[in-house]
């Protein structure tokens, strides 16, 4: 469909300390409803969103890092890590979680639409959008 | 004893920790908490910071909160200590005042 | 306003919705459907036992058309549509399916 808009959620706060990482998340989940094309970056402190492990136990705050891994099925088709926001907090693609897509008509399949991208590539990206949406 | 300091904000997003390493007295007390346990992973751009401290200082970090962010202790700075919420209420108690760098 | 199940009495919120998502057991979907003059099939627990697992493994509760695809690739395309599950669940299967399942309402769900 060429009238679908590209849609960037921004994101660069980490998780629990500040609301933004999930209110961010929820604004995707119902994006997905609008059936636009939809990516996610995550820069600054927000790569640490995405790092695996989180145990909120406690802290008496629910953990929502398990939500991400169903991204894919809300229409999310590219999700973007900044390279050196993951270098400077001494993180690797092997820390962060893995999140499929599945084309549901076509079958297609895409084992993990997380990908670590540099500067360049994201800036890019980013002019690329038509919308981005910052948390 | 001296005194307490807190930070709980990350250290790549506010100058929180760096302030509060640049005004706190040697022999104090930090700890990290919520977004500042960041602070205490080694290999980070902001590990030097903390590494640097622990010459006469003495660094903790709550360990919920460093859970919580799925990090693991053997990420750890070598000399940070880590605490549970009833650690830090000793801290607390074992501290003339504290004083938090919000 | 509060539901009694097995001679307990479990806080809902005002659409319906249990307060503590661990108070669930088999019997308050039983109730909650008994409310609605609904009788509980098989095709029912189906849908009601794949939302407890969608959320137990990602922590919500999937909007409704997320339910149908999922739906449709794990229990077969005939039932993988809104007519067979508003069929079931003639209120909606997103919020009624996960009323009697004891889950949240859906995010994004009005």
């Amino acid at each position: 469909m060429s009238d679908k808009k590209q849609f960037m959620f921004l994101n660069r706060r980490a998780p629990y300390g500040t609301i933004y990482a999930w209110e961010s998340l929820e604004v995707v989940l119902i994006a997905a409803a609008f059936e636009q094309a939809v990516s996610l970056a995550f820069v600054d402190d927000g790569v640490y969103q995405l790092v695996t492990g989180q145990d909120t136990s406690g802290i008496g705050m629910k953990n929502f890092s398990p939500t991400y891994k169903t991204l894919g099925d809300y229409e999310v088709r590219h999700i973007y890590v900044d390279k050196d926001s993951l270098e400077s907090r001494g993180l690797t693609q092997d820390d962060l979680q893995v999140v499929p897509w599945e084309d549901w008509e076509t079958e297609e399949t895409v084992d993990n639409i997380v990908e670590v991208v540099d500067s360049a590539k994201l800036a890019e990206l980013l002019e690329a959008s038509d919308v981005v949406f910052s948390f | 004893m001296s005194d307490l300091h807190t930070v709980n904000k990350s250290p790549f997003e506010r100058p929180s920790l760096d302030t509060c390493l640049r005004l706190s007295k040697p022999g104090s007390s930090i700890l990290l908490y919520e977004d500042g346990v960041y602070a205490a992973v080694a290999g980070t751009a902001a590990s030097d910071k903390v590494s640097g401290a622990l010459a006469d200082k003495k660094v903790y970090v709550l360990e919920p909160d460093f859970k919580a962010r799925g990090l693991k202790a053997d990420r750890l700075i070598e000399g940070v200590e880590m605490v549970d919420y009833a650690g830090f209420v000793d801290l607390v108690d074992a501290c003339d005042k504290v004083q938090a760098w919000v | 306003m509060p539901i009694e199940v097995n001679g307990k009495t479990l806080e809902t919120d005002e659409e319906g919705y249990l307060v503590n998502l661990d108070d669930w057991e088999p019997a308050v979907a039983e109730v909650m459907a008994k409310e609605d003059d609904l009788e509980l099939t098989d095709e029912h627990w189906e849908i009601i036992n794949f939302l407890r697992e969608y959320y137990e493994e990602y922590q919500i509760a999937p909007a409704v058309r997320v339910l149908t695809k999922a739906v449709g690739k794990r229990l077969g395309k005939e039932k993988g549509n809104s007519k067979y599950l508003y069929g079931l669940f003639p209120y909606g299967p997103g919020k009624q399916a996960c009323r009697y399942a004891g889950l949240p309402k859906p995010t994004g769900c009005v």
